[in-house]
């Protein structure tokens, strides 16, 4: 098992480097073969250690592997250690399982972008960075694997480097992430200092002793923890930057910023269970910060046009689910919203993908309709991919979404509030996500998908950028001239096939009443846990069918809205213009960041520049300097050229020598 | 005779030297009257030995007839390369390393 458990990182890591420096001696198309055999074999190293983690005892399946030290010294442990157990290995699962279908689906549609083999490298790196970070055995090796994401991520989202747009994003999203990697950093500090260990299971086994005098400190500290977490997940009020990392490839968007990057916030706080259980207050910022996220980013995605940008805010949504789940003490269901969450908006982006590709690179929704008939399968991989998100029954969706809603109310008392709230998030999500169905589907065919439909796939006459309409080349930092729809790409639809089959059963590994699947496999890593949740029967077959009720009510509501009468959305949008200017424009929640932290700082950068550094530093280190200029200006005089003038002095200097002798002697 | 003599021999040829060197303005007689201060050095020292009966200073006359050689070589040469080039022969004009 150990040497399988290695595997799963060096795979993808001998993949950056291979693509990395080989790409002049490899054929162009080679990258992309070499980038998906090494998640492959990630993926297969995954399973390796699953099926070995299964044959072992159930109390021994945690298990730390160390490769060596950086620095044990007393008090300090710092280790290259990964800990294999069922969370680790189960994250390592989707994270391989779901990167190589996006690579594959990558391998076609990156096909005429002049960045191929950079991009391959890219994606490996990240698929590196996000295993780092999910094996580690120690805070050390989490908050590496933290910082590599984020900067993968940055590589990632400014990968069409020429566009100004997306530099920008690359960079918001990079510095946010940043104040989550503080966070991170910060928080370890705050526990490490009382626990005197950076290795997990240490940490874990003596927190209710080391704690229980410190619960201040372990409070502050798991609260810096979900700052970090809330970076990295999206999550209110470090949210900005996922809508504008759609700057990036589509199949960046479905697979890190939808399927796997954004869950780490969720993986941390499930990891860090044992500490969140022994301080409730944290727990509760966490739960409430969820609601939160699902509700705001449920209203926006109500009101985007931009295709890319409606799933980014459901995928921010759902995640405020997850986070809400493993916040609450609802692990196995938060855990089991990750994976099929995965599944379905990973298939929803390569969908979208395909769609755009067919609009020629435009994104908004206002130009789609009537694509049904020219894109038969990206339409079916869009309904499917909508019905899991929307938990229309029996798909994966549905039993995820039940499982932490239930779960969360088996707690009782005011955990009602967080059940409410997710329900009424759940009809706003079916809402948005058929309006979005809806819109580039159904209606008269636009232009686009006539000529598709006539067998010729639009292409814009002159590339530009979708958000700002800007016009463009095709060389490399520009998307290539070439677009590729998943109808005429077989690895695409191999790879879109894929999901829509594990989105709609991917499910019943987990369904109350038969099978409980995901919640044995993960049982050793939650043993110990102080909540046991379980929803009683009745609970559960109310949940059921009001899921199935609210589904089924919003998808009908969004199709009476969008299709049936076609006037009706601007009507209401009218009649509430107040909430609609409100969700069109985010909450405000760029302006409100821009006014409390930008500008402030920008102004603190001025002064610095324009009064700091001219009074103080030109003050100090300016007088010095013009000391050694006077003196070297002295000097320099003397060097005047006349060679007679030095011969004189020499002459001179030495007559004067001469002559102090003499009259020292006599 | 008294090593006196040979001393202000000496030293009026080192000071004719070393006053030619300060007024000429050309380098060929810069270079003759840098010649006469090191064989005024030379009378000095063939001085000192015979009046020590050592040859100890004769030998350093020789070292200094191999330096002044030398030196000899690589002014002529420098004087050679500013007549080629069609500079001014004149030190005075010559001053572009100035400070």
């Amino acid at each position: 098992m150990e040497t399988s458990a290695w595997l799963i990182l060096l795979c993808p890591l001998a993949g950056t480097l291979i693509t990395s420096f080989g790409f002049r001696r490899l054929p162009a198309r080679a990258t992309g073969i070499v980038g998906t055999l090494a998640i492959a074999g990630a993926f297969a190293s995954a399973f390796a250690t699953f099926v070995a983690l299964q044959d072992r005892a159930e109390d021994s399946r945690q298990v730390v592997y160390s490769a060596w030290d950086y620095a044990v010294t007393v008090g300090v442990d710092a280790k290259l250690s990964i800990l294999v157990d069922p969370l680790s290995v189960f994250m390592a699962l989707v994270v391989t399982g779901v990167s190589t279908l996006i690579h594959l689906y990558s391998v076609a549609y990156m096909t005429e972008d002049r960045g191929y083999a950079r991009f391959f490298a890219y994606l490996n790196f990240f698929v590196f960075s996000m295993l780092v970070l999910v094996m580690a055995g120690n805070f050390l090796i989490l908050i590496a694997g933290w910082a590599f994401v984020g900067a993968a991520s940055y590589l990632l989202i400014s990968f069409w480097y020429r566009r100004t747009t997306a530099t920008s994003a690359g960079i918001k999203a990079f510095v946010i992430n940043v104040v989550g990697d503080v966070g991170l950093v910060l928080g370890t500090f705050f526990i490490f200092r009382h626990s005197n260990t950076l290795d997990f299971l240490g940490t874990f086994d003596s927190a209710s002793k080391d704690f229980a005098s410190h619960n201040g400190a372990l409070t502050a500290g798991l609260i810096l923890l979900l700052v970090g977490a809330f970076a990295k997940s999206a999550q209110v009020p470090l949210h900005t930057w996922l809508p504008d990392a759609m700057e990036g490839p589509t199949p960046v968007s479905a697979l890190i910023h939808a399927a796997t990057m954004v869950t780490a916030g969720v993986y941390l706080i499930a990891r860090m269970y044992p500490l969140f259980e022994l301080s409730d207050g944290a727990a509760l910022v966490g739960t409430i910060v969820g609601a939160v996220t699902l509700l705001v980013a449920g209203t926006i995605g109500l009101a985007v046009t931009d295709l890319k940008r409606v799933i980014a805010y459901s995928t921010m949504s759902q995640i405020g689910y997850m986070v809400m789940a493993v916040s609450a003490g609802a692990y196995v269901a938060g855990l089991f919203h990750l994976m099929t969450h995965a599944f379905f908006k990973a298939l929803l982006f390569m969908a979208a993908g395909s769609l755009i590709s067919a609009m020629g690179g435009e994104q908004s929704l206002d130009r789609m309709s009537g694509f049904r008939k020219a894109m038969p399968f990206t339409f079916m991989c869009f309904v499917i991919g909508g019905l899991a998100l929307s938990a229309f029954p029996l798909t994966s969706g549905f039993f995820s979404k039940d499982e932490i809603l239930g779960d969360i109310a088996a707690r009782g008392g005011g955990w009602w509030v967080f059940v409410v709230i997710g329900y009424v998030g759940a009809v706003l999500t079916a809402v948005y996500t058929w309006r979005m169905i809806f819109r580039a589907f159904w209606g008269e065919p636009c232009r686009e998908a006539r000529e598709l439909e006539e067998g010729h796939l639009h292409h814009a006459e002159q590339p530009f950028n979708p958000a700002t309409g800007e016009i463009e080349d095709t060389q490399v930092g520009f998307p290539g001239p070439e677009h590729v729809i998943a109808e005429r790409a077989g690895e695409m639809r191999g790879a879109m096939s894929i999901l829509a089959v594990l989105a709609l059963v991917g499910g019943f590994i987990q369904v109350p009443f038969l099978t409980s699947g995901l919640e044995k496999f993960l049982d050793p890593t939650f043993a110990d846990s102080r909540l046991d949740l379980s929803p009683s029967n009745g609970l559960v077959i109310v949940g059921f069918v009001v899921g199935a009720v609210i589904s089924i009510g919003g998808i009908y509501t969004a199709f009476v809205i969008w299709v049936r009468r076609p006037g009706m959305s601007t009507q209401i949008r009218e009649r509430f213009s107040a909430a609609y200017t409100l969700f069109v424009n985010k909450w405000y929640f760029d302006e409100l960041i821009d006014l409390l932290v930008v500008r402030p700082w920008a102004w603190f950068g001025r002064f610095d520049q324009q009064t700091f550094e001219r009074v103080v530093v030109n003050g100090l280190v300016g007088s010095a300097t013009n000391v050694v200029k006077a003196g070297s200006a002295a000097a320099r005089a003397l060097q005047n050229g006349f060679l007679r003038a030095y011969a004189a002095l020499l002459v001179v200097g030495v007559v004067v020598v001469a002559f102090y002798f003499l009259v020292q002697s006599s | 005779m008294s090593v006196s003599w040979f001393l202000v021999v000496s030293a009026l040829v080192f000071s004719i030297g070393a006053a030619g060197v300060l007024t000429r303005r050309n380098p060929l007689v810069v270079l003759l009257c840098l010649e006469l201060m090191l064989n005024a050095a030379n009378i000095a020292l063939i001085a000192f030995a015979r009046m020590w009966g050592n040859g100890d200073g004769q030998i350093f006359a020789i070292i200094v007839m191999v330096v002044a050689a030398c030196e000899v070589c690589i002014g002529l040469g420098l004087v050679v390369a500013i007549f080629r080039r069609r500079l001014p022969i004149d030190v005075d004009e010559i001053r572009e390393l100035h400070g």
